[in-house]
């Protein structure tokens, strides 16, 4: 028979059969199937509660990313301490080094009030700093990825000893990196998941399918239509696949929302879970799962099709 | 209704177990389709409901050549061809009321239940409509895929060996049905080597007998 004629059967007229409340006749042409059924539904229910941990796990991870990149200071400060009559041509040659610092902007002096300002927190408003040996602050902003400052850190080291860099968050860096990786590794599990259920309906369905052939070349020999029996199949394995996923999602779901308060829990796992929007969507896992059903049980039944006339 | 024209087949290329066959089905005729075991009836019935294609010239049926036909339009043919198979299957899981009745749902067509109680009673299975196909006896089974057979009201009734198991008093009793049928105006073929039974038939009915013999078909004469 021709191939063309099966991929004409139609996707609306398979949608309809699928969403049609006559499914009695539909429903009962396919015989019912105990075991293979109980073990769809809970292959479709495993891989959605699974799916809801990748998807929670790519969502925290994103975020967490975020939050640590933005604590990324976007300077550095080099702090200049030398003996009183040095430090000021000290000061000077570390300007001069940090100008030439690839990946970062034009270096700054803090003048003495600002200076004040940050000393105040432990010396109080009334000390005279004037009267103290207190180090130059330099400020440095980072404009590029090519800043370095490890690099830095060890040339200060060897042509102004005295000045120390000081780089409070860089090593946050490569955690950032890290949250980044997992998100990545958190959306591949996703994918991975969804193939895998879309294989294991899809062998589900074969199977299901080859075991039936003898109905199906019954009612081909009493004048069914192809659409009539795959809408047959592809109804009872997308709403198996759905309903299967829909419980296990729900678990997925219950199961994070019982994870103990984050807030509470503090550290490295803040805000492994859903918040406000981002809770709908674990639902369109589901979905997925359906629209995964359809078209691997549409695929199957096309090919067990091809085979009887 | 049914058409043959210089008609071959094989199932295997370069070797034809049947060939040049022409024929013609006249409507509300009663045909017999006889030749020995392995000639080829259960193939050549085949070929009517289009289950299998001619190698070579032309078969058409209703007019439209079963060549040119679409997988939809192959089943639509069969709406309008009842047959009875020589090994008739059902749906197992399916009780024989449903089973009977499969043909109205797979065409999208409403289960008239009165009608439906009358057909099952037609066929003495009324005691049975409830029981699952593997349940059934041989006669039983032949008589439950004679009423599937002819549940949409085709204009034909193809019938393959319907009496192949059965004793003579029940072969006579399915004749019967077929007579029954062929009274109301459909044409029925029925293939069978059983010569009594063409006898017994064409007692009450004038049928036409085709015989398969060496790969060709005949029309047989009145020795019978
Ligand atoms: N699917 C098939 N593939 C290959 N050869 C086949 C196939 N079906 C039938 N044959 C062969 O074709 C020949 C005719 O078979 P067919 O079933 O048409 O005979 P028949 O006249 O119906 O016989 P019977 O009276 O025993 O039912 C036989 O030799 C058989 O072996
Ligand atoms: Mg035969």
């Amino acid at each position: 028979m021709r191939q063309s004629e099966f991929r004409a059967l139609k996707l609306k007229a398979l949608w309809q059969g699928l969403i049609g409340r006559d499914g009695g006749a539909a429903n009962r042409i396919v015989p019912p199937t105990g075991f293979t059924a109980h073990l769809t539904l809970f292959s479709a229910g495993a891989m959605a509660f699974l799916a809801v941990f990748a998807l929670a796990l790519a969502l925290a991870t994103e975020r967490l990313a975020d939050r640590w990149a933005s604590e990324l200071s976007q300077s550095v400060t080099v702090r200049v301490s030398g003996q009183q009559q040095e430090q000021e041509a000290l000061t000077q040659s570390v300007l001069d080094i940090l100008q030439t610092t690839p990946g970062a902007g034009q270096p700054r002096l803090l003048d003495q009030d600002e200076v004040g300002a940050l000393l105040t927190p432990w010396f109080g408003p009334d000390m005279p700093i004037d009267a103290l040996p207190v180090p130059d602050l330099i400020e440095l902003p980072i404009t590029g990825t090519d800043f370095d400052a490890e690099g830095l850190r060890l040339r200060l080291e060897g042509e102004a000893p005295g000045a120390v860099l000081d780089d409070h968050t860089e090593w946050r860096r490569p955690l950032v990196s890290a949250a980044n990786r997992l998100q990545v590794l958190g959306i591949i599990s996703l994918v991975l998941i969804t193939a895998a259920s879309a294989a294991m309906i899809t062998l589900a369905a074969k199977a299901a399918l080859a075991a039936n052939g003898q109905v199906i070349q019954v009612l081909r020999l009493i004048g069914a239509r192809d659409i009539t029996i795959a809408i047959a199949f592809v109804r009872r394995f997308t709403h198996r696949a759905a309903i299967g996923a829909a419980v296990g999602t729900v678990l997925g779901m219950a199961a994070i929302a019982l994870l103990p308060d984050m807030q509470a829990a503090g550290g490295f796992l803040t805000g492994l879970g859903f918040s406000g929007w981002s809770w709908l969507l674990p639902f369109l896992v589901p979905l997925v799962a359906a629209v995964v059903g359809f078209f691997a049980t549409r695929w199957a039944a096309l090919k067990m099709l091809e085979s009887v006339r | 209704m049914i058409e043959m024209q210089d008609v071959s087949f094989g199932y295997r290329a370069g070797s034809e177990l049947l060939s040049g066959m022409t024929m013609s089905l006249q409507p509300g005729m009663f045909h017999f389709l006889t030749g020995p075991s392995g000639s080829g009836k259960t193939t050549l019935l085949r070929l009517c409901y289009a289950d299998l294609l001619p190698s070579s010239g032309k078969l058409s049926v209703f007019g439209q050549d079963v060549a040119g036909l679409s997988r939809d339009g192959i089943a639509m043919l069969r709406r309008r061809v009842g047959v009875v198979h020589q090994d008739t299957q059902f749906l197992d899981h399916l009780p024989v009321a449903e089973n009977v009745a499969l043909p109205l749902s797979v065409s999208g067509q409403p289960a008239d239940i009165e009608a439906m109680r009358d057909l099952l009673g037609w066929v003495q299975l009324s005691q049975h409509a409830r029981a699952l196909p593997p349940s059934l006896s041989g006669g039983e089974r032949q008589r439950a895929a004679l009423a599937r057979a002819v549940i949409l009201s085709p204009d034909v009734v193809l019938a393959d060996e319907p009496t192949g198991n059965l004793d003579w008093d029940m072969s006579m009793r399915l004749m019967q049905l077929l007579v029954e049928l062929n009274k109301t105006g459909k044409a029925v073929l029925v293939a069978t080597h059983d010569l009594n039974l063409i006898r017994a038939v064409k007692a009450q009915v004038s049928a036409r007998v085709l015989r398969i013999a060496g790969g060709g078909l005949q029309l047989a004469g009145a020795e019978l």
